[in-house]
């Protein structure tokens, strides 16, 4: 997915979409075909700057859940910031990065998961 | 169908412990069967409710640990893992087994071991929970607080003080509970001057991380007038799980299991949330009080805050919320807290609570895992 360097969300037959793509979505449904949210704008819904990120995560940590408009079907995310200097209801943009996190120093293991993904750079 | 009873409870002290997950276990589960007056080889049914024993210190089985450690052999043993939300999880289990007939003495033990970890490496084990999308980003519980904290507080036009004044509230309950890990009374300029965490949120919008255990004895209440006169009744429990990823839902300042395991809880019960008279929540950050206050139908959607503000919830207001402190006071040892706000609400019921002690006959506890992933919420009623 991310190797692409795609923000691949699925869409379901009901016409939802989620960031991340589930087995079966709404109704119990498979998806139907997936988007590239990488190619959007998305408004920030609430934002925080934690100060205290667990092991290998950069200090502070902007952190924002933002929300995706796809031909009028909200679509909702979570990640990084690339500056702690935004607001409620700014429009932020998906910047790639090949490593979000350091990978061998969390209690996960490194192959369990991709590391890789999008921070969101005010537009 | 006879009711499951409660006939005795305990807790350890709450706090940085030298005992570990082994040592803390038995300490409750031995004094739960001292409070009870039971033997311990009446125990059918024995559940531990712990998230995290093996990645805290090494230890796993500790089910079997803790049979062995009280001579409950050959009751039957599990672990209960729902996260933060374990030993509500514990109580359902445990409610399940005498409820189905499965046994006629339940004990449940939840306990966890934690401060031997610094603070990065607790936060990182509970974040664990979170899904790769979330964990790859730095994603931990206190910054989900912050998010919903800024949500709540824009939306529902709250004071920052608001939030504040939870941790003023719990503080100050705390100083009359023996077992509380703080016992000492916080301004809310020190809170609202403490360090950021997750802007908004400060240190003191915190629960601490804790070493402790809590225990309760189940039986049906045919066989609980054998033991005693003056007891607890289940009368409500449900339970309900929310999406794994935080963001998908509807609304982030709303908790979809606390609405729909209360819902459950107080349709078995047949009663509403004007019955309750004392209430445990859990407040591991203190925008949580709010949210579940409104989700358990307490108050209306974006009102929480306002009842705190006007001293609703304080312990000689109308609906006392977190008399033991809270997990903000008192502490949050994971597979313990679940059990413990339920100690709390039989101490109250039981009329044992001493200084903390409120006029109430009706009682709810709410435990929450992950942000609202996982939930339980039990009410109990006296029996004299």
């Amino acid at each position: 997915m991310t190797d692409e360097r795609t923000m691949e969300a699925h869409r379901y037959p009901d016409g939802s979409i989620t960031y991340p793509g589930h087995l079966l979505g709404p109704g119990g449904e498979e998806a139907v075909g997936t988007v590239d949210l990488s190619e959007y704008t998305a408004e920030i819904v609430t934002w925080t700057t934690s100060t205290a990120p667990p092991p290998g995560v950069d200090e502070p940590n902007h952190l924002a859940i933002v929300e995706f408009d796809v031909d009028g079907e909200p679509v909702r995310a979570i990640g990084q910031l690339t500056t702690g200097d935004v607001a409620i209801g700014d429009e932020v943009r998906p910047v790639y990065v090949e490593e979000l996190r350091d990978p061998d120093a969390g209690i996960r293991e490194r192959e369990s998961q991709e590391w890789d993904g999008f921070r969101f750079e005010p537009v | 169908m006879d009711s499951v009873a409660v006939i005795g409870a305990s807790m350890t002290q709450f706090g940085q412990r030298d005992a570990w997950i082994r040592e803390l276990l038995a300490e409750a589960g031995q004094a739960c069967l001292d409070d009870a007056g039971v033997s311990p080889d009446a125990i059918e049914h024995l559940y531990v409710s712990n998230m995290a024993s093996g990645e805290f210190e090494g230890q796993t089985g500790v089910p079997n640990a803790l049979a062995h450690d009280l001579s409950a052999l050959p009751a039957y043993t599990a672990r209960i893992d729902q996260t933060s939300s374990s030993g509500g999880a514990g109580i359902y289990a445990a409610w399940q087994s005498v409820a189905s007939g499965a046994s006629d003495m339940t004990l449940l033990v939840g306990g966890e071991k934690m401060t031997h970890r610094t603070t990065a490496e607790a936060t990182d084990v509970i974040a664990s929970l979170t899904h790769p999308v979330e964990y790859k980003h730095g994603v931990t519980l206190p910054s989900f607080a912050g998010l919903t904290a800024r949500l709540y507080l824009d939306t529902y036009d709250a004071p920052r003080e608001s939030l504040g004044k939870v941790a003023v509230k719990n503080h100050k309950n705390g100083v009359d509970n023996p077992h509380a890990q703080f016992r000492k009374e916080v301004d809310l300029d020190t809170v609202l001057d403490s360090p950021i965490v997750a802007d908004p949120l400060r240190l003191y919008d915190f629960c601490p991380i804790t070493d402790g255990s809590a225990a309760l004895m189940f039986c049906p209440e045919s066989v609980a007038r054998e033991y005693t006169d003056e007891y607890v009744v289940v009368s409500g429990i449900g339970g309900a799980t929310d999406t794994h990823v935080v963001h998908e839902r509807a609304d982030p300042t709303t908790m979809g299991g606390v609405v729909n395991s209360s819902e459950i809880a107080y349709e078995m019960a047949d009663l509403e949330p004007d019955d309750i008279d004392v209430a445990e929540l859990h407040d591991m950050f203190t925008i949580l009080e709010f949210l579940q206050s409104e989700d358990l139908g307490f108050f209306e959607k974006g009102e929480g805050w306002k009842a705190v503000e006007d001293g609703v919830t304080d312990r000689d207001g109308d609906l006392p919320i977190n008399t033991s402190g809270g997990l903000k006071s008192k502490g949050h040892p994971l597979g313990a807290s679940g059990v413990a706000q339920a100690y709390e609400i039989y101490a109250q019921l039981m009329g044992e609570a001493g200084d903390r002690q409120v006029d109430a006959e009706t009682g709810l506890a709410c435990n929450v895992g992950g942000f609202g992933n996982c939930v339980t919420t039990t009410i109990m009623e006296a029996r004299r």
